[in-house]
């Protein structure tokens, strides 16, 4: 066997292009692209208010491109084309109305939106391109008071609670992709548990691109009252394109008092080609509030595509005694370049957080994690656990770990544990000699390596999780 | 079973081997003896495939095909197994999870019927007796935190899920206390049969008092000094390497070539 190199992977079965007719406004961001999302779907004022703000602040921020570990040409914002709906009835009263092309293409892609041939237990809200073009299970949900809606239905059906909870965990100006997003995004998904219920089955949203020109902006706002638990699970593809194509999201969750939100992400854009043409910009501001005492906020995350990640899916530990957690996988292969991690910060009293974050770099890819823990005064025995691992495959990735540390309470712990390893040549030869492939052999150690992350998931994600992982890195090493 | 015609190898342009001839017939036990940096490890790696180890003469037949031509997993899958000196550990992948894929693996390549995880357990219980082996190591990490007897124990358990037609013992007893050298020995010697042969690499005589072998070859410089039976073993524990090592540098056979 040749010292590591690194050969192409697996195709990725996901890069088709749905043939579909679109209403598609021109490219270029201006106060009147924003007005015209806004018309176009029907908003309040208060809506059209709330994008404004964002939009004038957006104006005034810079990207953020010198403290990333990341590497990529200026984005020229005017290039972009922030709306981008299939053409279809505006409302749809049920599901035989969308678009039969757009059912196909999801149940392409493994997300089959027929009630009766999904898997059991799982409601979906399918998003393409700007807009949600279906959302699944809701008259059942809505049994249990749970509502799971696209962000256009919850701005039209439930202002009160939108107005209440949108921007008051990511506000508008936070930083440059959130004010980006708070301006033009088109759509998204809306949960809301009400108090003391368990949702009875899990929610997901699948976020498909479509439009090569276009970017995808949505919004994601989850909030569970008091006593209510939710798990949640998104998942995102997009179409092979030599171009770039942004992906600037946010997500806002809010857990009241003794609510706990599962957040699980198994993320899958197109990673770009191996000479590292083409693939998703993912800019993404995720961030939980756990407001009330005891509450829980859990992330969990695959990361194994964009061409660059930015992302920090982070937990405000505001109530007494509630809790963080922060579980990631992030795989780069090829050119791919990851910055991800998390911020943990910490008020209230006795809050605990703890961050398990594995990056496993290949090809000529870069891996970062960031992450921020702080205690501030009034939190007192605040409690972190923070363990970062990386694995290098091959000579020419690179894996980088950035924790930041502030502490300003001396009752509170803060440990931290980092380790960076490879894959060692012995390691492969144990395995082959037992008759396992070297294919094989890859993907066993590294799915050890996540076994901590992919426990936090649940069952069939953490199954395609593992497939996913074994298929990016078919042939890195060779 | 295995042939071994003129084999010279080397690691990082060092030659290490120089020239071993050896057969090894279904049902025997062969011993690989000889001092430090005499080439016995290397010999079982090359056998097994091992990346860093070139081969630049001679050739290794294993039931009549070229052995140097194959993969180490196509090896494997072919009967043909190592337990390693220093196993390797494997975070994360537990013991039977592991177990269950090598064994599927070979079952596949020869067109027989794989496991489901309820089955194997089944015969991973079966086959964890043959070195006393409990439950509990199955559902720990592959070697992970195992003492150094345990790693030894669990190459064995590994050979016994299996069953190679040839295993080859690199060193199985160093690092083993006398309890821990039992049990090892005492699970080789039931895989033992006369379908099969085994080779063991050994620095002592000690490990062949409980493994019985038919032949034993003494290396000295990446050569085959002396070949004799199971007594050669005991003359050697009595008088050390010295001896064939000057006797061969007497006969200028191996005089290292610098």
């Amino acid at each position: 066997m040749s010292t590591a190199e690194f050969l192409g992977n697996k195709e990725y079965k996901y890069g088709f292009v749905t043939d579909i007719e679109s209403d598609v406004i021109p490219r270029g961001l201006t106060e009147d692209t924003v007005r015209l999302i806004s018309a176009k779907k029907n908003e309040p004022e208060w809506m059209l208010e709330f994008r404004l703000k964002a939009y004038r602040h957006w104006l005034t921020m810079t990207e953020p491109k010198h403290w990333p570990n990341l590497h990529y040409p200026t984005i020229d914002y005017q290039d972009i084309i922030y709306y981008s709906a299939p053409k279809q009835k505006p409302t749809k009263a049920s599901l035989d109305e969308v678009d039969p092309e757009l059912l196909k293409t999801f149940e392409k892609l493994g997300i089959p939106l027929q009630e009766q041939k999904q898997l059991a237990g799982v409601a979906v809200d399918a998003v393409f391109d700007s807009v949600s073009v279906a959302t699944t299970y809701k008259e059942k949900l809505k049994k249990h008071g749970v509502i799971f809606c696209s962000f256009t239905e919850a701005i039209k059906d439930h202002p009160d609670l939108v107005k209440k909870y949108l921007g008051s965990v990511v506000p508008t100006n936070d930083n440059f992709f959130a004010a980006l997003n708070s301006a033009v995004f088109s759509d998204g998904s809306f949960c809301f548990i009400p108090k003391g219920v368990r949702c009875p089955m899990e929610l997901s949203t699948y976020f498909r691109i479509n439009n090569s020109e276009s970017g995808q902006f949505e919004r994601t706002l989850i909030v569970a009252e008091e006593g209510s638990h939710v798990s949640y699970l998104e998942g995102c593809t997009a179409p092979k394109f030599d171009k770039n194509q942004l992906h600037a999201a946010v997500v806002e969750l809010i857990a009241l008092d003794d609510a706990q939100i599962k957040y699980s992400t198994v993320q899958n854009w197109y990673a770009g080609d191996e000479e590292g043409r083409g693939g998703i910009y993912n800019f993404v501001t995720k961030r939980g509030k756990c407001a009330g005492r005891n509450s829980k906020i859990s992330w969990t995350q695959v990361e194994t595509g964009s061409a660059i990640t930015w992302k920090y899916p982070s937990c405000i530990l505001q109530g007494d005694n509630s809790i963080g957690e922060f579980y990631s996988v992030a795989l780069t292969n090829h050119a791919q370049q990851a910055d991800t991690g998390t911020k943990m910060i910490h008020l209230g009293k006795n809050t605990r957080s703890t961050i398990i974050s594995k990056g496993i770099a290949a090809g000529k890819s870069n891996n970062s994690y960031r992450g921020l823990v702080k205690v501030m005064p009034k939190a007192e025995n605040a409690r972190n656990y923070t363990q970062c691992d990386s694995m290098l495959i091959g000579a020419s990735s690179g894996a980088n770990t950035f924790p930041y540390i502030e502490v300003m309470n001396d009752t509170s712990s803060v440990e931290h544990e980092a380790s960076t390893s490879k894959i060692s040549e012995e390691q492969l030869f144990y395995l082959q000699q037992r008759g396992i492939s070297q294919e094989d052999a890859v993907s066993l150690i590294i799915n050890g390596f996540c076994k901590d992350v992919f426990l936090q998931l649940p069952m069939e994600f953490a199954v395609e999780a593992q497939r996913l992982l074994g298929l990016k890195l078919e042939g890195s090493v060779g | 079973m295995l042939e071994i015609r003129n084999l010279h190898a080397s690691i990082d342009g060092k030659e290490i081997l120089r020239g071993i001839n050896l057969t090894v017939k279904k049902g025997e036990v062969h011993a690989i003896m000889g001092p430090n940096g005499s080439g016995k490890s290397t010999l079982a790696k090359v056998i097994a495939g091992h990346p860093d180890y070139e081969v630049t003469a001679g050739e290794v037949l294993f039931e009549g095909r070229n052995l140097l031509e194959m993969a180490p997993d196509e090896r494997a899958r072919e009967g043909v197994f190592m337990a390693f000196q220093y196993p390797i550990e494997v975070p994360g992948v537990s013991n039977a999870q592991f177990l269950r894929l090598a064994y599927n693996e070979k079952q596949k390549h020869h067109g027989l019927e794989e496991l489901d995880p309820l089955e194997f357990k089944d015969l991973l219980k079966e086959r964890a007796k043959v070195v006393e082996m409990e439950a509990s190591f199955m559902t720990r990490s592959v070697n992970e935190g195992f003492s150094g007897g345990e790693k030894k124990r669990n190459e064995i358990l590994q050979m016994a899920v299996l069953e190679p037609k040839l295993a080859v013992l690199d060193e199985t007893d160093s690092g083993l206390d006398i309890d821990a050298l039992r049990v090892v020995a005492g699970g080789v010697n039931q895989l033992q049969g006369p379908e099969n042969a085994i080779i063991v690499v050994t620095h002592y005589q000690r490990l062949l008092n409980y493994i019985v072998p038919d032949f034993v070859h003494v290396l000295a410089n990446g050569r085959i000094a002396r070949e004799g039976g199971k007594e050669l073993a005991l003359e050697l524990e009595e008088k050390g390497y010295d001896w064939i090592k000057a006797e061969q540098q007497e006969s200028g056979a191996g005089a290292p070539a610098n």
